[in-house]
């Protein structure tokens, strides 16, 4: 597998109010080229801030202070958080782009579709207008927009949800980039919508090899794209491993919470189809618990156990890790 | 577009004779008259005055004059001055050009000046910049045109001598650059308070358009911040403004009224204040028609010019 973005020690601070708050802890992963990484967490576990962070998007300090590696290979390889902001600002839309999660508002009200595909190409290369618009109209057309020439002409308030989600997918593709980060990309669309642009990335990537690092909170959607997954809680790492390994046997007591939480079609209809949910909140990040910052609200909860830091991150198998101080013992109760 | 802008005649057409109404029967209720100053000329008899009424039609119930006048607005004949008989669109015309281009210099002033703090106030927000803007345009809100108008003069004009004290031209020169001298403190002083309103609109303006979506999408598509800055958020803040300045109209007319009697530049405030010490009541009438006309164009103006800048907005 050729590795497209290794990012090491990813940590995040913001600062607020002469307070330094961590929202993202020493976070490592790696995706690789035609491969999807899924990010997954409730709201507020920081995997949305992780992205931004990526892209150089979050504001600049002394607000947020970003520190770790994120290693963007192949041709301008470069250290995405080494760089300079006007280095970075040139791999963005180009090497590395990103999707959105709320397509109603993410495009600009008053140019149209096409205007807004060709800046993102002739931002990056020097190409004639009349090819910019010709490659927009590729674009489009290779999104599924029907009529595409005749989109081009159109305003984003003239096309709904999917279709605007479609036009960011074009944007994000323009240039072909080697990474591309979906951040809820169908969380705001019809369950149908859903299913179709979730399709589009799979065929695209299939298409490019694309590296994609896919932000969810919606275990339904990681089983359908993700080949790896990361889940996240209060802006750490708590389980990684291949999608299906975690699908098949969670071993952190959060991961099973989520999962939980997603409606089955089996279940449906059958009176049994009460979705679980997780009690409680996501921990505020300025006041984190000891320990494990999920054991506040684990049934597994043991003090003395997982209130007393540090919680070790272990491997148990080659290519999962679990930071759970339990984990060992609820694998057997489980069997 | 066409059924648009037939509601707005409409709408116009009746405001205006509503406005008209409201200003003949206020200017006719108020004390004193026409005929108040000829009744001071020594030797002057009742059966005088009666005759001058009858002259100038004045003897006639109020209604039947209001008929009369509106009736002539409608034809384009507006009555002729009290003063001198002249017609008043010939006498209005003749201060129209200095108004419009004290109007214009103010208005190039405040856009463009204020526009620029604006931006830069959002951009650098809570800087020393924007912090010593947000107090200043406080300060230029609160001091009366007037005093400002003034303190102008006694500063430029008296005690440093490098501009003059008022008037449009020097008699004799009358070249382009004697012109632009004598604008520069009746446009500032007007300019003053409009630069505060519209910086601080604009610097609103900015702030909200700044945190939208679109602006973070701007950006991750790698374009320059000087491109996101420009096409992305100025292009998007500066749309409400254009209904401001439509809006702003009628303060900006005012505000030349009391800096035009300050710096005795001879625009249409001038004339009117120097009417409505006459009793010269039809250019009184006339000018408050005509202001009242501006504005309506210059609303429905911005109305058009939101529409075809801003693809969202459709005008029917």
């Amino acid at each position: 597998m050729t590795e497209r973005l290794r990012v090491q020690d990813l940590s995040v601070h913001f600062r607020s109010e002469r307070r330094e708050v961590q929202v993202v802890h020493d976070l490592s992963f790696t995706l690789e080229a035609g491969r999807t990484l899924a990010l997954v967490g409730e709201s507020g576990s920081g995997k949305s801030v992780t992205s931004l962070a990526l892209m150089g998007l979050l504001p600049p300090p002394p607000q947020s202070r970003t520190t770790g590696s994120a290693l963007l290979e192949g041709r301008d390889g470069a250290d995405l958080l080494g760089i300079p902001e006007s280095r970075r600002r040139r791999l963005r839309g180009d090497r590395i782009a990103m999707i959105f999660q709320e397509p109603l508002t993410s495009l600009n009200p008053v140019h149209s579709v096409g205007a807004q595909l060709v800046e993102a190409i002739r931002s990056h290369r020097s190409v004639s207008r009349r090819a910019a618009w010709d490659r927009a109209e590729e674009l489009l057309d290779e999104v599924g927009i029907p009529e595409p020439a005749a989109r081009l002409a159109s305003f984003p308030h003239e096309l709904s949800g999917g279709m605007r989600q479609r036009v960011m997918i074009a944007i994000a593709l323009a240039l072909e980039p080697d990474v591309l980060i979906a951040d809820e990309p169908t969380t705001a669309l019809d369950v149908t919508v859903q299913a179709q642009i979730l399709d589009l990335l799979r065929r695209v990537q299939e298409r490019t090899g694309m590296a994609m690092l896919f932000i969810t909170h919606d275990f339904g959607v990681v089983a359908d794209i993700a080949h790896r997954t990361v889940v996240m809680y209060a802006g750490r790492m708590v389980e990684a491993g291949p999608t299906e390994d975690i699908l098949r046997r969670p071993l952190m007591p959060y991961t099973s919470g989520l999962m939980a939480s997603v409606p089955l079609l089996e279940t449906a209809g059958t009176g049994r189809s009460e979705l679980a949910t997780i009690d409680g909140f996501v921990p505020d990040p300025a006041a984190p618990p000891a320990g494990c910052a999920f054991h506040p609200r684990c049934a597994h909860n043991r003090p003395g156990r997982c209130d007393v830091p540090p919680i070790a991150v272990e491997a148990p198998a080659p290519d999962r890790s679990i930071r759970c101080a339990r984990w060992r013992e609820l694998a057997e109760e489980v069997r | 577009m066409a059924t648009f802008l037939l509601r707005r005649l409409g709408h116009s057409l009746l405001l205006l004779v509503l406005v008209s109404i409201i200003g003949f029967a206020l200017l006719n209720l108020a004390p004193g008259g026409p005929l108040s100053q000829f009744a001071l000329s020594p030797g002057m008899t009742q059966a005088d005055l009666d005759r001058i009424a009858e002259q100038m039609g004045l003897n006639r119930p109020l209604p039947v004059q209001y008929l009369d006048w509106a009736g002539g607005l409608f034809f384009g004949d507006w009555g002729a001055s009290f003063r001198d008989g002249r017609s008043v669109l010939s006498v209005i015309s003749g201060h129209l050009f200095a108004t419009l281009l004290l109007m214009a210099a103010s208005t190039i002033i405040s856009v463009g000046l204020g526009t620029l703090v604006g931006v830069l106030g959002a951009t650098r927000r809570y800087s020393l910049f924007d912090q010593l803007a947000t107090v200043g345009a406080m300060v230029a809100l609160s001091i009366p045109t007037f005093w400002f108008g003034l303190v102008a003069i006694y500063v430029f004009a008296l005690e440093l001598g490098w501009l003059p004290a008022g008037n449009m031209y020097t008699i004799g020169d009358q070249s382009l650059g004697d012109y632009a001298i004598h604008l520069i403190l009746p446009s500032v002083v007007l300019a003053l308070v409009n630069v505060a309103i519209w910086s601080r609109y604009m610097r609103s303006a900015m702030l909200d358009v700044i945190g939208q979506d679109f602006v973070r999408t701007a950006r991750a598509k790698g374009l320059r911040s000087q491109r996101v800055l420009w096409r992305h958020i100025i292009r998007n803040a500066l749309i409400p403004m254009i209904t401001l300045a439509g809006l702003q109209l009628p303060t900006l007319l005012s505000g030349a009224l009391v800096t035009e009697t300050v710096f005795t530049w001879p625009g249409m405030g001038r004339l009117f204040l120097d009417s409505l010490n006459y009793n010269d009541y039809p250019v009184v009438m006339g000018i408050l028609m005509f202001t009242a006309i501006l504005v309506l164009l210059g609303n429905l103006a911005a109305d058009i010019l939101v529409a075809a800048v801003d693809p969202r907005v459709r005008l029917e």
